[in-house]
């Protein structure tokens, strides 16, 4: 079976409710360098990946799992993610 | 009766739980080192502060997926005591033994004082023998504790008369001033001060001994 090369980024970010001090810290130094008008400021991660899988799906599969289980916390934190093939060119 | 004292890479109370359980209050203990699986003739566990795994990721993220702890999950089931204590509390919540997420404290400020706190339930054995409202002074030490909950979980704390300690005057911005939780049915305990280092009149005073009494009470 061959497998197929794909690059994904999660980014996690903190769920609406949860109250982020470090964005309102930023926000504010945002206003202390001149950047004037930025209503809302919230600090997640983003995380780069690159996998092997047999396919899409399965590695989408695999992602969901990752992203659920370990990189997020679905009680203070959501997720989403971006997938690619990566072309075989650059493999 | 003995009590384990789990040791990941990166905890740096495991030896004061170890001084005070044994050293103060005579009761015998033994290291787990993270990757054991054996908690074969323990009566409690107990989680200790520090930084496990570097912290990385997210508090106790990591620590999660630690060997011990599938035994841990196992051994809560029995129903053996387990004590969680700051990074131990958040280890306990990332692995769904406790609920809600410990977050970053409001002030942004890695906060290290004595810290006034009430009894808020004394069902369980932890807190057995105390009256409601009663005040404690235990220490507290973390950057990451203001206690994140949905409403509903709140809600479900409440009605298991689950929230064990509460702060007098809320250093770290938790939901609903919320110190310690257990659950439902109280033998685990998780709690962001240190009883650990409140068991020696001449250093920290002695509020935390009941809690840690109670590993084997």
């Amino acid at each position: 079976m061959t497998l197929q090369r794909f690059q994904a980024r999660v980014l996690v970010s903190l769920r609406p409710s949860v109250l982020d001090p470090a964005g309102e810290a930023t926000r504010s130094a945002a206003k202390r360098l001149g950047v004037e008008g930025i209503t809302k400021l919230r600090i997640g991660k983003a995380v780069e990946l690159e996998l092997e899988a047999a396919d899409e799906a399965e590695a989408r599969k695999q992602l969901e799992l990752l992203s659920d289980r370990l990189l997020a916390n679905p009680v203070i934190e959501d997720w989403s993610l971006e997938l690619h093939p990566q072309s075989t060119t650059s493999a | 009766m003995s009590i384990g004292v789990v040791v990941f890479p990166g905890s740096n109370c495991d030896r004061d739980v170890r001084w005070s359980a044994q050293g103060c209050l005579g009761m015998p203990t033994r290291f787990l080192w993270h990757e054991s699986r054996d908690l074969h003739g323990l009566d409690a566990v107990v989680l200790p502060g520090g930084f496990s795994y570097g912290d990385y990721l997210r508090c106790g993220a990591i620590a999660r997926f630690a060997p011990v702890l599938e035994s841990l999950v196992d051994f809560v089931a029995s129903g053996g005591r387990v004590l969680g204590i700051c990074n131990g509390f958040q280890v306990l919540t990332e692995l769904g033994l406790l609920p809600g997420a410990l977050t970053r404290n409001r002030s942004l400020h890695f906060i290290c004082e004595d810290s006034a706190l009430t009894v808020a339930s004394n069902r369980t054995p932890w807190l057995q023998g105390r009256s409601l409202g009663e005040a404690l002074t235990l220490p507290i030490a973390h950057g990451e504790g203001r206690y994140q909950c949905s409403d509903d979980t709140l809600r479900q704390l409440q009605d298991d008369d689950a929230i064990a300690l509460r702060y007098l005057n809320n250093p770290n911005g938790s939901v609903a001033d919320i110190a310690g939780i257990t659950n439902k049915f109280g033998n685990v305990l998780g709690l962001m001060p240190h009883p650990e280092r409140a068991c020696d009149p001449l250093i920290g005073g002695t509020d935390g001994r009941g809690l840690l009494q109670a590993l084997l009470g």
